[in-house]
């Protein structure tokens, strides 16, 4: 056993370094451990954004909980750990007079979980404040406690405050099988050799079922990936300003239509589930459906305006709500099970999961703490982590003293977004370092413009190459085997 | 025995499609021409077909890895490949002239290739302004 | 270098457009002209160009890309037109400020007389065209592959996809195979070649790749790196026929689906677009809604002849010089009048030289402070003074009216500006 850790987590999500951030602030050997090439790559990084209110899981179910207390936890959080976050408040919007009794629904649940500040409104009131709405428009539920994110900024500034305060993070290393001693864990196996620890956390996300399943834990627990698709569109020409909901159905809270913190307009997801949990791929029938789904919120939308479209897969899963006389098959687990030692386990942590993240981390401690562990406070733990700057968010006169600063913060490499070549040396030397094309692209937001890589991308190349004193042809877009170059020119015959 | 060609001009860019009427090897007739260039394109391509060739050759020492060069003159369609293979083996030293004669008299053609451009060398590297 | 402060004509792009227009100006009597390039060159997309077929209507002759810029940039240097380099543009104003910034100066701020804008144009996406499928490395616009191959020296891959049948991909196909890359399909959506006919002999034909006409790509395949493309036969409205897909293995799709004027900084100028051509609204001036701003080539609307670009570029900055010329004429009989020594202002603001003939001019102001007792209210070139007026009390209640007249209009026409101040005798 190479390394021996206090505990150790799987999964880089935004769970995962959630929990990191808060295991942090005591004292113990933390180790969180990411397959990819980087972090927040799986359900972290594909989703719409959105801080839920709450009004939507089922009262009772660990969801509903998880969601309420996490969402009130991101004003402090975002002011520690220094990400974009604003509470705009969303909108369930009723189109027709036979979707108003779902608002009441929906109203009844939020005062079951607890969610402040929910408000009725009619249909003038919905007009005055979204003009795009569709005109059929029959009412809605305005949650202020609703708001959006960064879904990248957030999972990476968690990530870093653990670090500063003395958590490791490994890439590229995948959980392999557990170390037991009789049914005890003591240890994990990966591709990367095997760790010591007296504690695994289980953050793998769609993978979390077979995780536990390595453990002997919920057998009859899987995940199925549930794929939702979305489109961009131009900040320039579409600008609703608003988080738009549909009035939900079975198949979950429907296709938004949304802003987000970029100021770009995005539409979806839809819902449908597929097997491959590595399949990301957007398809013709997913686009088509988010498509229609979003035009009945905003009819006034113009397929001539998507720069963008992506798909990202949710761990559905089947774990049952806990709660007593509660009938709902698809909960969040979060438990230390009696049948191994040493084991928290997670899994289903899809929708609101991120909202959730901070609740969850701490539910961990909790239970942790329930269990016997002993936390000790960290002396010097410092909550606060600062951001990192972003050119494009400055006036002039900060831009200017930042070039004065870093000169290479004067040479913009990303055109559309504005983003500097000292941001991107920057996020190659961060604590968790950047070093795919994909991993810049999440932290810094270029080449998600107009031109979707056209320009910058082999300037960023290079800029790579030469940082980590690597030859371009060992530049990847997101890791092992998507490298942007085969060969030099010159070297093979016609 | 009478055979007839189909091509297309590529003397500007109209492009006129061209019926090309031949008795063994030589041509009776063309159809389709708008100008005279057309019946002399045809004449070349069924008889002696040439292209430019653009491409690159590597530079030690350049502000750029590669300076780009072509032919001055067309050369024979069937020498592609083997011009090409020619340029694989180049590798100039920078400062290169911009039109510095890169191969004299390729293959024996007695057409040269040339730089399209200038290239210096790489202390004039992204930090020079 | 020593960057200025005010220019007359600033170009923004050093592309043919751009070349062309800082040609123009000097030529037609700018005096100082400043090109802006955001690359490490001069020459905008041409230097990656390499391909023949340009200058053939204005040299005569069938040149390289590189080789039609160098023309250009070295009538740029010898006419002594200014050029930042590995500078991008952030912003410009309708009163024709420009910010920009770079790695050496920082930061800079630049006034122009005029401005011609010659940012080009970018390539259609693969999301504008929405063809679903994975994300994975491999999936490149043409242009964006030609810039590696013909100037970095990388293959993006060594088995190729091309989508579309415009010029650029039909180019990009001839040189990937010139360098050992198998290029399988050209597919193209319209019942027709979108690029020219000479292009589809000499790189598609010669080399034997298949084009498809009414096909396109129906989705992309491969996690991390395109392992293959699904093409797809469509009809009259674009649909796919079904039966019709045909799974196409190789490591590289390139994008050669359309061009779009690139007018980020146009919009941000107010200046006026239209949406037919994407580009700004312009008279036969090239001069767009705004005055004094220019636009020429590319990003006015896409050129299919690099020579007509460079025709536009003339004409937008000889245009740009003359506008130019004409407010350097009033500056020169536009006299400022600064508020100096407790005078809070004066009106008018600034004299027309051009009005000394004739008339008196009669200078009201307003002091900042009382002084009960008696003050000279003088004008001042630099030092040298040109008039004054004698007056009991000055108090900001009431109005100070001086008036100059024709024995002052010697010195009032030497002048650079004139302050006015008022102080106790």
């Amino acid at each position: 056993m190479s390394e021996k850790y206090d505990l150790i987590i799987i999964g880089g999500g935004v769970v995962g370094c959630m929990i990191a951030r808060w295991l942090s602030r005591y004292e113990g050997r933390v180790l969180l451990i990411e397959k990819e090439a980087d972090l927040c790559m799986g359900a972290s990084a594909a989703n719409t954004a959105i801080v839920h209110a709450g009004y939507d899981p089922r009262p009772g179910s660990l969801k509903a909980r998880m969601n309420v207390d996490g969402n009130q936890m991101w004003d402090q959080l975002s002011g520690e750990l220094n990400f974009p976050f604003e509470r705009r408040g969303d909108y369930v919007v009723a189109i027709g007079e036979k979707e108003l009794p779902a608002l009441d629904t929906l109203m009844e649940y939020g005062r079951k979980n607890g969610v402040p500040g929910m408000k009725l409104l009619s249909r003038a009131e919905v007009i005055a404040r979204e003009k795009n709405i569709n005109p059929e428009v029959s009412g809605a539920l305005w949650a202020t406690t609703g708001g959006i994110c960064d879904p990248f900024g957030v999972t990476i500034a968690a990530a870093e405050n653990a670090v500063m305060n003395g958590v490791e993070v490994l890439l590229n290393t995948k959980f392999d099988d557990f170390i037991m001693e009789e049914n005890r864990i003591i240890g994990i196996k990966t591709n990367r050799g095997d760790f010591g620890c007296r504690w695994v956390i289980n953050c793998a996300g769609m993978y979390s079922d077979e995780v536990m399943h390595k453990a002997g834990i919920r057998p009859e627990f899987v995940i199925k990936p549930r794929k939702g698709e979305y489109f961009v569109f131009d900040r320039a020409d579409i600008a609703v300003d608003n988080v738009l909901f549909p009035v939900p159905s079975d198949r979950g809270k429907g296709i938004l239509v949304t802003t987000t913190l970029h100021g770009n307009t995005i539409i979806g997801p839809n819902s449908v589930i597929f097997e491959d949990k590595e399949d990301r791929s957007t398809t013709r029938e997913g686009l088509e459906e988010i498509w229609q789904g979003a035009r009945k919120l905003v009819p006034s939308l113009s397929q001539k305006h998507i720069i963008g479209m992506f798909a990202g897969l949710r761990p559905y899963g089947n774990g049952p709500c806990k709660s007593p006389g509660i009938d709902y098959q698809h909960d969040f687990i979060i438990e230390i099970p009696t049948e191994v030692q040493g084991f928290v386990n997670l899994g289903g942590i899809e929708s609101p999961g991120a909202t959730s993240a901070p609740a969850i981390a701490q539910e961990v401690v909790d239970l942790l703490k329930d269990a016997g562990e002993k936390f000790k406070e960290k002396k010097g733990w410092d909550p606060v982590r600062r951001a990192r700057p972003r050119f494009r968010d400055m006036n002039h006169e900060e831009q200017k003293l930042l070039i004065d600063m870093d000169p290479r913060y004067g040479r913009v490499i990303c055109r559309c977004e504005n983003v500097t070549e000292g941001e991107i040396v920057a996020e190659i030397h961060a604590p968790i370092p950047a070093i795919t094309y994909d991993a810049i692209k999440r932290r810094t937001w270029l080449g998600t413009g107009r031109c979707q890589g056209g320009f910058d991308m082999p300037r960023v190349v290079k800029i790579i190459s030469d940082e980590l004193g690597v030859s371009p042809l060992e530049v990847t877009k997101k890791g092992q085997g998507s490298n942007f170059l085969a060969r030099p020119t010159k070297q093979v015959e016609i | 025995m009478e055979e007839s060609i189909k091509l297309i001009c590529i003397s500007c860019p109209q492009g006129c499609a061209l019926e090309v009427t031949m008795e063994g090897k030589t041509i009776t007739k063309v159809d389709g021409a708008s100008c005279k260039r057309g019946k002399e394109y045809a004449q070349l391509e069924i008889t002696d077909p040439r292209r430019m060739i653009a491409s690159t050759v590597r530079v030690k020492n350049g502000f750029h890895p590669l300076v780009p060069v072509y032919t001055k003159m067309p050369v024979p369609k069937n020498m592609i490949r083997n011009v090409l293979k020619e340029l694989r083996e180049v590798e100039l030293t920078a400062p290169v002239a911009n039109g510095s004669v890169v191969i004299e008299n390729v293959l024996g053609t007695g057409i040269d290739i040339i730089t399209s451009r200038e290239m210096p060398t790489s202390e004039m590297n992204r930090d020079h302004f | 270098m020593i960057l200025k402060n005010l220019y007359d004509v600033v170009v923004i792009g050093s592309g043919p457009g751009g070349l062309a227009a800082a040609v123009a100006a000097k030529k037609e009597g700018a005096q100082d002209v400043l090109v802006i390039e955001r690359d490490m060159e001069l020459g905008g997309i041409l230097v990656q160009c390499i391909h023949n077929g340009f200058g053939v209507e204005i040299f005569k002759e069938d040149l390289p890309g590189p080789s039609y810029a160098q023309r250009f940039i070295d009538e740029v240097s010898s006419l002594g037109v200014e050029i930042l380099l590995d500078t991008m543009v952030l912003d410009i104003t309708p009163q024709r400020k420009i910010y920009a910034s770079n790695k050496r100066l920082g930061f800079v701020e630049i006034e122009a007389r005029s401005i011609v804008l010659a940012m080009g144009c970018r390539e259609r996406s693969r999301p504008q065209i929405r063809i679903p499928g994975t994300r994975p490395v491999g999936v490149y616009t043409a242009g964006t592959a030609q810039r590696w191959v013909n100037v970095e020296g990388y293959m993006p891959g060594n088995q190729v996809v091309i989508l579309g049948s415009g010029d650029i991909g039909m180019i990009m196909a001839r040189r990937l195979t010139f360098e050992g890359a198998k290029v399988e399909r050209v597919l193209e959506v319209m019942p027709y070649l979108t690029g020219l006919t000479r292009n589809y002999v000499q790189c598609l034909l010669d080399f034997n790749i298949p084009l498809q006409l009414r096909h396109t790509v129906k989705r992309v395949l491969g996690n991390n790196c395109v392992e293959a493309v699904e093409a797809v036969q469509v009809d009259e409205k674009w649909n796919p026929v079904p039966g019709s897909e045909e799974i196409i293995p190789c490591d590289t799709l390139l994008l050669s689906v359309g061009l779009i004027p690139e007018n980020e900084l146009s919009r941000k100028a107010g200046i006026k677009l239209d949406p037919i051509t994407n580009g700004p609204f312009v008279d036969d001036n090239f001069q767009t809604n705004i005055p004094g701003i220019f636009a020429a080539g590319n990003v006015v609307h896409v050129y299919d002849l690099v020579d007509w670009v460079t025709e536009a570029g003339y004409q937008a900055g000889r245009c740009a010089a003359k506008f130019a010329m004409v407010i350097r004429r009033k500056e020169t009989y536009y006299l400022p009048l600064i508020a100096g020594d407790n005078v809070r202002y004066i009106v008018p603001h600034m004299l027309d030289k051009r009005n000394l003939e004739g008339q008196d001019i009669r200078l009201q102001m307003r002091v900042t402070q009382p002084i009960e007792q008696p003050v000279w209210v003088e004008v001042h070139d630099k030092e040298n003074l040109v008039a004054r007026k004698a007056e009991r009390y000055v108090r900001p209640g009431e109005m100070v009216t001086l008036v100059l007249k024709q024995k002052h209009y010697m010195d009032i026409e030497k002048a650079v500006s004139l302050t006015i101040d008022v102080a106790p005798r």
